[in-house]
Parts: C-alpha cells; sequence; structure tokens
C-alpha cells in the first residue's frame, strides 16, 4: 500500500515520514501532497502564539485534554528555532505533553524553523496539510515566539491565540504593531502572577484602539495553565469563533488568504532558486565583484543584466 | 532538495532524575548540526517509542543512570521493531557496566557511550551509521 494511502487511513509512522520528506523537499513528498490535496480542509486550525516562557507549550497540552475531553482528535506543530549558526536545534516543546505521547487520537510533531524567519517553517504547511488529510479534527500550531515576526501564524491558521505573561514590560509593548494587531484570542498565562490585570487592561485598552476587527470582538481571557486553570473557557471560546468564521462567511476569506500566500510563496521559491543558480554560473558574480571593487562596474548595473539573463532565458 | 537534517530523539527512561548528562549530550547534538527531540524525564519504553514514531527520528538515545538499563533499553528495541520502526538507530548511554555491553549490543543498542566519552564519539557514530 502507498505512502499516500497508509496517510489517509491514519497510519501514523506513514504520516510521520511524509512530514520527513515534505521537510526535505523529497519530490516524491511534493507529488504525494498533490494527491492529499483533495483530502484537506477539514480540520480546525488554531495557532498557538506569544513570547518564549509565556507557557505555550504547557498551554497547548492542556487545550489538547480538554479537546479529548470532548471526543476530538488533535494533531500538533510545535515549532522551536533552529540555530543559524550550526543548523542544528532542540526541539523541547513535546517535554511539556509527555501525557499525550500514547494517545491514539493525538499526534505531535516537532519542527525546527530551519532558516524561515516567520517563526514558522517552510514545511509547516505541508506538515498541516498531512495531518489535515490523515484525519485529525483539530491542529494546533505552536509557534517559536519570537515577537513581531509571529504574524507569519495569522496567514496559517484559523484562529490565532495571542499569549501574553504578566511582568514582561511597560504598557508601550502592548500596542506596538504586529502581533497585537493580529489575535483573534488574547490569554494571559500564570494569571497568578503580580501584574496579571494590568496586562488584560493594557490589551483592553489596545484593542479599544484598534478599529472594530468587523463582528468579532477578540475576548481576553486568563488561565494558569500549569494548573489548568481557564482551558475550558478558552476551549469554548475557540470554538465560538470557528463558528462565527464558518456562519459570517469570513472563513472562505481568510483560506483565500491563505492560499494566496502560499501561491505566491512558493512561487518565489521557485524564482529564488533560479536566481542562486544563475549567480553561481562560472563565477559571474566573481568577476564582478572585483570590477565593483575598482569602481569598474556597479552593483545596480549587475543586477540589471542578471534579471535581463533570467527573464529572457 | 533541501539539506536533510538528523534528527535524534534524547530519552530518558524510567524512573531516573538524572539529567545533567542527557542535557549536555542534547546540546552537542544540536551544535552538530542535529535536530534534537529531549523527552524530559521518567519516560516508558511505549511513551519513547510513540515519539519516536511522530517525530520519524533518525536516531534514539537513551541515557540510564538508575541501573535498569538491561531491561528498558531492549524494551525500546524491540517495541520499535514490533510498530514497524525497527530502521532507527539506537544508541545508550549513562552509567552502564562494562559487562553489560556486550548484551545491549546483542539486544539492537548499536552504540553505548559511558562517562567520560567526549561528545564528539556518539556524533561521528551517528553521522557514519544514519542513512
Amino acid at each position: 500500500m502507498d505512502l499516500v494511502q497508509q496517510v489517509r487511513e491514519g497510519n501514523r509512522v506513514a504520516v510521520a515520514r511524509l512530514i520527513t520528506q515534505a521537510e526535505n523537499e523529497a519530490p516524491e513528498a511534493i507529488a504525494a501532497l498533490r494527491e492529499l490535496y483533495p483530502d484537506t480542509g477539514r480540520a480546525r486550525l488554531i495557532g498557538i502564539t506569544g513570547p518564549p516562557g509565556s507557557g505555550k507549550s504547557t498551554l497547548t497540552d492542556k487545550l489538547v485534554k480538554e479537546l479529548r475531553k470532548r471526543g476530538k482528535s488533535v494533531g500538533v506543530v510545535a515549532i522551536d528555532p533552529t540555530s543559524p549558526f550550526t543548523g542544528g536545534a532542540i526541539l523541547g516543546d513535546r517535554i511539556r505533553m509527555s501525557d499525550l505521547a500514547l494517545d491514539k487520537g493525538v499526534f505531535i510533531r516537532s519542527m525546527g524553523t530551519r532558516g524561515s524567519l516567520g517563526g514558522l517553517s517552510k514545511a509547516t504547511h505541508d506538515a498541516i496539510k498531512i495531518l489535515d488529510a490523515s484525519g485529525y479534527e483539530y491542529i494546533i500550531i505552536e509557534t517559536v515566539g519570537v515577537g513581531q515576526s509571529e504574524v507569519d501564524i495569522v496567514k496559517t491558521a484559523d484562529t490565532t491565540v495571542v499569549v501574553s505573561v504578566p511582568g514582561l514590560g511597560d504598557d508601550i509593548q502592548a500596542i506596538k504593531a504586529g502581533i497585537m494587531e493580529i489575535g483573534d484570542l488574547f490569554v494571559v498565562n500564570k494569571a497568578d502572577r503580580d501584574g496579571a490585570e494590568r496586562v488584560v487592561n493594557e490589551i483592553r485598552y489596545m484593542l479599544d484602539l484598534n478599529p472594530d476587527k468587523e463582528g468579532w470582538h477578540p475576548p481576553i481571557l486568563k488561565t494558569i495553565a500549569a494548573q489548568n486553570q481557564g482551558i475550558i473557557e478558552l476551549v469554548d471560546n475557540i470554538n465560538e469563533h470557528l463558528d462565527y468564521l464558518q456562519e459570517s462567511g469570513e472563513i472562505v476569506n481568510r483560506r483565500k488568504e491563505r492560499i494566496s500566500s502560499e501561491i505566491n510563496d512558493l512561487i518565489l521559491k521557485r524564482f529564488s532558486q533560479k536566481v542562486t543558480e544563475q549567480l553561481a554560473r562560472e563565477d559571474y558574480l566573481e568577476h564582478q565583484l572585483d570590477k565593483i571593487l575598482k569602481k569598474e562596474e556597479n552593483p545596480f548595473n549587475v543586477v540589471d543584466q542578471v534579471v535581463d539573463q533570467l527573464l529572457n532565458s | 532538495m533541501a539539506e536533510k537534517k538528523i534528527r535524534v530523539l534524547v530519552a530518558k527512561p524510567g524512573l531516573d532524575g538524572h539529567d545533567r548528562g542527557a542535557k549536555v549530550v542534547a546540546r552537542s547534538f544540536r551544535d552538530a548540526g542535529f535536530e534534537v527531540i529531549y523527552t524530559g524525564l521518567r519516560q516508558t519504553p511505549d511513551q519513547i517509542v510513540a515519539a519516536a514514531i511522530q517525530e520519524d527520528v533518525d536516531v534514539v538515545a537513551m541515557s540510564l543512570l538508575s541501573g535498569a538499563h538491561g531491561t528498558l533499553m531492549p524494551k525500546v528495541v524491540q517495541l520499535l521493531k514490533e510498530q514497524g520502526a525497527g530502521d532507527k538507530l539506537v544508541i545508550g548511554g549513562g552509567v552502564i557496566p562494562d559487562d553489560d555491553i556486550p548484551a545491549l549490543k546483542e539486544a539492537g543498542i548499536a552504540a553505548v557511550y559511558t562517562p567520560g566519552t567526549p561528545t564528539s564519539e556518539p556524533i561521528e557514530f551517528i553521522k557514519a551509521n544514519v542513512k
């Protein structure tokens, strides 16, 4: 039985293997993803983002457990940073989800960013599709958590949950651009700590400053994930948002944007590969660099020449 | 095609709370360019194998200082084979008497690293033996 059929039937070894192939950009994986595409689009996608140490992994663990209580199967993609120097990574989110390892209704995959700057890995989208096609009803994507560059998650998930914790800077943090503009739900975790109420108020203030998100008013929830507090309410609110997206038709807009963004990125990637190949050809760039240093040539002309060659080839 | 990364599961089986060694090894693997999934403490063989399968690791590296290596390490190898993941490289380390090593190798643990081993050794072994 081939890998694609095994994935459709929920074979976990096959799912894991296909995700690896997709990460390594194996041609078989690209073919498999094409075949599986009609089987995708059923899962509810939840993004969890927030600064390092805010408790995302613990929160994810509790979320999964609550969803399991409600009879839902869950896939988790947990992303951690890859070292730009060594190419290696410690993928440590799984530690917080030990209990779930043996639950057949849960699949947890850890991924390194492998050079992507947006808090997600390139292959994240592929992993999500594979888990979706394999039948997981909810897929939680837990990002690296590096602040402003987290906006990638909003292009990937249906519902984005932004996690904050007390004690991480003043009120200016809450109104900075990027991450605070994108949340569908805001969670203040470790809410038993000093300053929790202040963070809630800062977020509320920031939300009041923003023009209304059409029809949906992001709730601000308090949780103490480590003590399993606030989780039921969080899941209820997530489901409410997902239902709202369906009922209002907003889900169609979001998915169109997601597909459009993905197509854009893939096309750029292919061109980027062509550029690298072109520049490597016969040390073309090497010759130009010497001339440029002697001011016999300038970088802008070189760019024009290369682009012309690429477009005309 | 993107560069293939070597993925290693660093696991602490059984009732052993000493994880400094495992963390040192995990860091050295990261610095060698591997993707390291660290399971945390007190893992059963079933949990280790479940993680190894979902993460599709190339290597399962177990650290044991409690003396239970003779039971737990072969159990992991057996479970991996039963669940269709028998092609993964399994290595071990920790407080393991030299006399116990042949039996472990017999049971399918490809290499055993005892205290004092330079971190470069398991790294080179992995690079040489992962397909």
